[in-house]
């Protein structure tokens, strides 16, 4: 992994709909309610031995963190809208996401 | 009260704890010392770092951007502890800590999570709806605030500085900690100031 992180705060990101869960044994650190989602990056946090090797003491590559923002709304279909959830994404799960209508992010101080 | 241990399982924790230490994983000695900091950890701690980053802007400053040295300035040992990062509220947004995965929380300023930080119903509610547990909390948030759920799901340990209540001017930090409570460092609750408010 290169040691720059690739997305920078604000960039608009979509987390993997990927279910590892469903290929057999492995732990992972990335919420099912998420998963398939577009969020805004709001700052790496850093890089950490990657969660999903350590579980299973397999050498474990550093990956980027970082905070990630969504709106609630869209996620659970209730709730306040400008209500939000960060959560803490490695790197490896996000994705730059499409500039897609209707895809803007919420606009986050640096 | 949890069972007292089985004779066997201690018989597995000593062979577990002699083949750590063979293999120069950890000593007994490193065991104690982190047994000594967690039981020593409480949420005055928390509200120790609180009460001086509201009278003191510098520390504040610090401890907004690193907060594991604002801790480790307070006295407390951070060594082996994950890093700890501090939200912000202010008059626009709060912030409530949850970790819906299982029970990350700030024990080197915080101590042991309460029952409730750990239990399924806060852990899938906090997240799903936080205006109805705040609300039960006895919290009613104006719309205007943004509720911002933050779920603790990697390797930082999150707590939140709470905003100074109206009313505790010309308090010293001693006297504002008082009124620092482990909830409102969850975000769970929010500092009250107690008795009669002096007349506006």
């Amino acid at each position: 992994m290169s040691d720059a992180p690739r997305f920078a705060p604000g960039a608009t990101v979509r987390v993997k709909d990927d279910w590892p869960e469903r290929r057999g044994p492995c732990h992972i650190r990335t919420p099912h309610y998420i998963r398939g989602r577009t969020g805004t990056v709001v700052r790496p946090l850093g890089a950490f031995a990657n969660p999903e090797d350590l579980a299973f003491a397999r050498p474990a590559p550093k990956r980027t963190l970082y905070h990630v923002l969504f709106e609630q709304e869209p996620i659970w279909h209730e709730g306040r809208p400008g209500d939000t959830v960060m959560v803490e994404v490695f790197e490896h799960w996000l994705e730059p996401h499409p500039a897609a209508p209707g895809a803007a992010g919420i606009p986050e101080e640096a | 009260m949890a069972a007292p241990p089985r004779p066997e399982s201690l018989a597995l924790l000593d062979r577990l704890m002699a083949a750590l230490e063979a293999k120069g994983v950890v000593t007994e000695a490193e065991i104690a010392e982190r047994q000594a900091n967690t039981d020593k950890a409480s949420p005055e701690t928390g509200a120790r770092m609180v009460a001086r980053a509201w009278t003191d802007p510098a520390y504040r400053a610090l401890l907004l951007s690193d907060g594991k040295a604002a801790a480790e300035q307070m006295g407390v040992s951070m060594a082996g502890a994950p890093p700890l990062g501090v939200l912000e509220n202010t008059p626009a947004r709060h912030h409530l800590v949850v970790c819906t995965l299982c029970s990350c929380y700030p024990r080197a300023v915080l101590g042991y999570p309460p029952g409730w930080y750990k239990s399924f119903a806060y852990r899938s509610r906090a997240v799903r709806e936080p205006r109805v547990v705040l609300a039960e909390w006895g919290l009613n948030l104006p719309d205007s605030v943004e509720v911002r759920v933050v779920d603790s799901t990697a390797d930082y340990r999150w707590m939140v500085l709470p905003m100074r209540p109206a009313g505790t001017e010309g308090w010293d930090e001693a006297r504002l900690a008082s009124i620092i409570t482990r909830d409102a460092l969850v975000g769970v609750a929010v500092p009250k100031v107690a008795g009669p408010r002096p007349a506006a």
